[in-house]
């Protein structure tokens, strides 16, 4: 009786014993707590992450819906510190706490968008139209502007006319290949969040 | 971090300095906690503020924002009058009794060799005295007045305990309990760890003030331990990962260099940066560049990087000079920019005078936003009354805003501060239209590679020659990436120690960069990497947490760079002949024919110490720096100069030399200089800062954390509330020469009216967090108020320290 659950214990309670006394006797349902989070999460999909905020890196646990079937839409509905995780042990500070609401974020952007020249609004624009108008942008200003080699013959090679600032939270997999693409245009102006 | 979070449990001090690790990195706290409680650590916090960090110290002390080398500068002369430094430590591993040039000069705040009109110096006078043999002059006995440990005691002399409490306002016997308190550590079984973040960067003269604090820590023998090392507490959570990565004007992966303009001939670029022994002996690792250079190229061009054209060294853009974010918004500002891409970054909050921002965005052609978030840059061409008060019809930008996936939407590794890569996993799908950056600029460069091909144009050979070898062109996977940047065998890999044996088969991934080449036979995309990803597959996944020292040393928890090496410098952890300073807290030793231990060694493994070679392996010395040489803007010792808006009428410490009161070596720009406030405008000092409850300008877009923290305020203390007539929750404006902000008063007794020079000087906080987006109330950005001048090295703002006017709105 003494690892009781929530539920065998309301059960007890119920049939005539009041928890106070119950807790005199010893019999207290720490566990149960803990067993009620077992209900909700048993059936989600667990999924390892980290917190994309501070440097500490945090593991997370993601909590989602969805079973990876064809018609079964994940959402992650709740998240929690990994207590497996060496450095943050399962705790999340109050930044982290609030990671949910990060994902599901009312300014979560879901479509491109465009601003015309002068204007006060944006207008929904396709990916195809996005891309092709940008990469036409772009080789025009490259196209106009590459400085091949100085007035004095040094060859350069470089691309001052447009810049780009990369991320501070994106995945080494995103900046690496940020970077391979970018230096290949021979950009320079070409900085990350860590130079704030 | 040399170090990382978990093995500051090891420490027996921590001094918090130019940082707040309770409030902007909690979990990472919770280590000090943990040495407090069960290491009887001592903790001690210098700060403007009472932080939450302070308030659990045991020792803290306040500070005048951007006077940190003043203190530290006083500590260093403390310790070597009272000589309290680990004699064995720093007469084996630093330049302690290196001689330095006789025409090298200190005289009034400036070193020899300076230009006043391009405010630089001619640095051949730093440096040390060479022998006929190349080699470094010594003197063992530390008699000679040029070596480095007597000029730098000399130097740190007019450092006096009355300086620093004249200039930083910090009481003169908290300033000398705490030098005791951090002394007690120059003995070789107590540590120390240093924990800074951003109230270190953030200033003119911020690299200077982190030397510093590592020259405090070499004294002390604190560098290479468990539960010592530099600390640094990294802003975000991958901006290690993106430094390392090399994504920075003038940088390639596994901080190797662009080559600059000059450089035309690709021999002398390598020779440059392989740098020679400059000690007998010594390993001095970067003579490998070469090694690592053709495996980076060979992973970015493939079979189009030859030894004939060598290996596309010229597919490289060469620097003329730096291209850094200021650099960038001022050529902006002048209109000689056309386009901007910003990747998850919102630089019209995140730069330094929004005003200034505003005007260069809005002469772009055309701005391209990718970003899960609608933020602030975006939207820089809309009216949003007082907090963005622009004409929209003016503007003639073309902006595109790209949705992009978060991190729980995507899989891949991130580096922490304590240089762990840890690989995540993607747990839904993004909302709407969303694309990972991966698919944007997969397409992105296809297109561009496709008229490139097609249409030809400008020097399209790096761009139709780009290695691109990912399955799907227009989205390369994450794990295919994290592969590419590890590396792999291009040839069949013969065994160096025996011919006969195959390393690695063609194909295969490679263990580690000591495997790099430079004949072309492997790819490393970036070899500091090198290992994160080999034949046994993902190291970055690794999830066993087992510590069996005890110590922290979590080795098949990830995968940390270089070589998944926990401590930096560990082999400074053991005495000349290899064996542990420390028993207790052993990291690495010597047992007669190899190194080993809790940790991989920062060493040659099978180096007998009795050869003499130094643990500072990076170095061509093999011993580490006091004395900087000509790596620094502003000179070899960090000397202290006053925030470009000080709120003095000179530096204390020179106050005859005008040229010295501010970085001497900061590039400054006329328009940004001209903007710069006067303490007879602006009498109060202001310093930024984060919340514990707001993450930059992200979690206002996050119910939660809008609810718990929803309305913008400044701190004021209550000496300057009483002043103005301000009681706490009264609006007020705050100003610079740059622009005004407006919110509430939150009046504290954690900002102190601190004595300065004889005078009162009232210091003003003003947390960082809210913008005209988000799901917070609105407010104004911050950087309404910051001015335009960056770190004399990395361009970092002045965020930290600047001159405002507070009164009652």
């Amino acid at each position: 009786m003494a690892d009781m659950s929530r539920r065998q214990f309301l059960k007890v309670t119920g049939a005539s014993l009041v928890g106070s006394s119950l807790v005199m006797m010893g019999f207290s349902p720490t566990a149960a707590l803990a067993e009620v989070r077992e209900f909700k999460l048993a059936r989600a999909t667990e999924t390892r992450n980290t917190c994309p905020y501070c440097s500490v890196a945090c593991g997370i646990l993601m909590y989602g819906l969805g079973d990876g079937a064809k018609n079964a839409k994940a959402s992650i509905f709740h998240i929690e510190g990994d207590p497996d995780h060496p450095v943050n042990r399962g705790t999340l500070c109050p930044k982290g706490a609030g990671l949910l609401d990060f994902v599901h974020s009312a300014s979560r952007l879901k479509h491109p968008e465009y601003r015309a020249p002068g204007s006060d609004k944006w207008e929904r624009i396709s990916w195809d139209d996005a891309f092709e108008r940008i990469a036409r942008l772009m080789k025009k200003d490259r196209d106009e502007n590459f400085v091949a080699k100085t007035a004095d013959g040094l060859t350069v090679n470089r691309w001052l006319s447009t810049g780009m600032l990369a991320a501070s939270a994106s995945s080494n997999e995103v900046g690496y290949l940020t970077h391979k693409v970018v230096r290949s245009f021979g950009m320079l102006a070409f900085d990350n969040q860590a130079r704030v | 971090m040399t170090n990382h979070w978990v093995d500051i449990k090891n420490a027996d001090i921590v001094l918090i300095m130019g940082g707040n690790a309770a409030e902007a990195h909690p979990c990472g706290f919770k280590w000090v906690t943990e040495a407090k409680a069960h290491n009887k650590a001592k903790l001690i916090v210098v700060d403007p503020r009472f932080t939450r960090s302070a308030s659990v110290a045991d020792v803290y002390a306040p500070i005048r924002t951007g006077t940190d080398i003043v203190f530290l500068g006083g500590l260093i002369s403390y310790l070597l009058a009272n000589d309290k430094i680990q004699h064995e430590y720093v007469k084996n591993y630093t330049d302690f009794t290196f001689l330095v040039k006789e025409a090298f000069a200190f005289e009034e705040g400036l070193y020899s060799g300076y230009n006043a009109e391009k405010r630089s110096y001619d640095k051949s006078t730093w440096d040390y005295e060479l022998g006929d043999d190349g080699f470094v002059k010594t003197d063992p006995t530390l008699e000679n007045p040029r070596c480095v440990y007597n000029l730098m005691k000399e130097h740190y002399a007019r450092y006096t305990p009355e300086m620093v409490e004249r200039t930083c306002g910090t009481p003169k016997e908290k300033f000398l309990q705490i030098c005791e308190l951090i002394a007690s550590t120059s003995t070789p079984t107590r540590a120390m760890t240093i924990m800074y973040a951003l109230g270190w960067t953030q200033h003119s003269i911020g690299s200077q003030m982190i030397r510093t604090g590592a020259m405090v820590q070499l004294l002390l023998g604190n560098i290479g331990i468990s539960g010592g090392g530099m600390n640094a507490l990294r802003g975000h959570s991958n901006i290690q990962g993106l430094t390392d990565l090399g994504l920075m004007s003038d940088l390639l992966p596994g901080y190797m260099s662009l080559p600059k303009e000059p450089e035309q001939d690709y021999d002398k670029y390598i020779a440059a940066r392989a740098f020679k022994p400059l000690r007998p002996n010594q390993l001095s690792y970067w003579q490998n560049y070469g090694k690592f250079f053709v495996s980076f190229m060979k992973s970015w061009w493939g079979d189009a990087a030859t030894p004939e054209n060598h290996w596309g060294f010229d597919y490289l853009p060469k620097l003329d000079k730096p291209y850094d974010m200021l650099q960038t918004f001022e050529l902006m500002s002048q209109g000689k920019v056309n386009g901007y891409i910003c990747q998850g970054f919102n630089p019209l909050a995140a730069a330094p005078n929004k005003a200034k921002m505003d005007a260069s965005l809005a002469k772009l052609k055309f701005l391209v936003v990718m970003d899960p978030l609608a933020t602030e840059t975006s939207e820089f061409w809309r009216n949003f009354g007082a907090h963005n008060d622009v004409d929209s019809s003016k503007i003639q930008t073309e902006v595109f805003r790209l949705p992009t996936t978060c991190f729980a939407e995507e899989n891949g590794s991130l580096v922490n501060s304590g240089r762990w890569l840890q690989w995540h996993w993607k747990g839904a799908e993004p909302p709407g239209e969303a694309r990972s950056d991966l698919e944007i600029m997969g397409e992105l460069f296809v297109r561009m590679r496709t008229l490139y091909r097609d249409e030809g144009g400008a020097f399209p050979d790096p761009i139709v020659n780009l290695s691109w070898p990912y399955s799907n062109p227009l989205s390369p996977g994450p794990e295919e990436l994290a592969k590419e940047y590890s590396g792999k065998a291009l040839k069949d890999l013969a065994d160096p120690k025996d011919a006969t044996k195959l390393l690695h088969k063609a194909g295969e991934q490679l263990s580690g960069f000591a495997e790099l080449r430079d004949d072309g036979s492997t790819a490393s995309g970036c070899w500091i990497f090198c290992g994160a990803w080999t034949q046994a597959g993902n190291q970055m996944a690794r999830r066993d947490n087992s510590d069996p020292t005890g110590i922290g040393q979590t080795l098949n928890w990830a995968w940390s760079w270089p070589a998944n090496r926990r401590i930096l410098y560990n082999r400074a952890s053991c005495d000349p002949s290899g064996k542990p300073f420390n028993p207790a807290r052993k990291l690495v030793g010597w047992n007669g024919t190899a190194w080993g231990g809790a940790d991989t060694p920062d060493f040659k493994l099978d180096e007998d110490p009795a050869h003499g070679m130094g643990p500072f392996i990076m170095l061509a010395e093999g011993a580490a720096r006091f004395f900087a040489r000509g790596n620094m803007a502003e000179g070899p010792f960090p000397e202290h100069y006053e925030p470009f808006e000080t709120p003095l009428a000179n530096n204390p410490l020179n106050p005859k030399q005008p040229q010295a009161t501010s970085n001497p070596a900061a590039r400054v720009f006329k328009d940004d200089r001209e903007a710069f406030g006067k303490v007879e405008q602006f009498p109060h000092v202001a310093t930024t800062y984060r919340l514990t409850e707001h993450f930059h300008y992200w979690t206002k877009h996050a119910r939660l954390n809008a609810i718990i923290q929803p309305e913008q305020f400044v701190e004021i203390g209550e000496d300057l509330a009483k002043e103005i007539g301000v009681a706490a929750g009264d609006r007020v404006k705050v100003s610079s020469n740059r622009g005004h902000i407006e919110a509430r008063a939150v009046v504290t007794k954690r900002i102190r009216t601190l004595h300065v020079e004889g005078k009162p000087l009232h210091t003003v906080g003003i947390p960082i967090h809210w913008g005209f987006t988000g799901v917070a109330k609105a407010g104004f950005l911050a950087n309404t108020l910051t001015p335009v001048v960056g770190d004399g090295n990395t361009q970092t703002p002045e965020f930290k320290s600047f001159l405002v006017k507070v009164e009652k709105a």
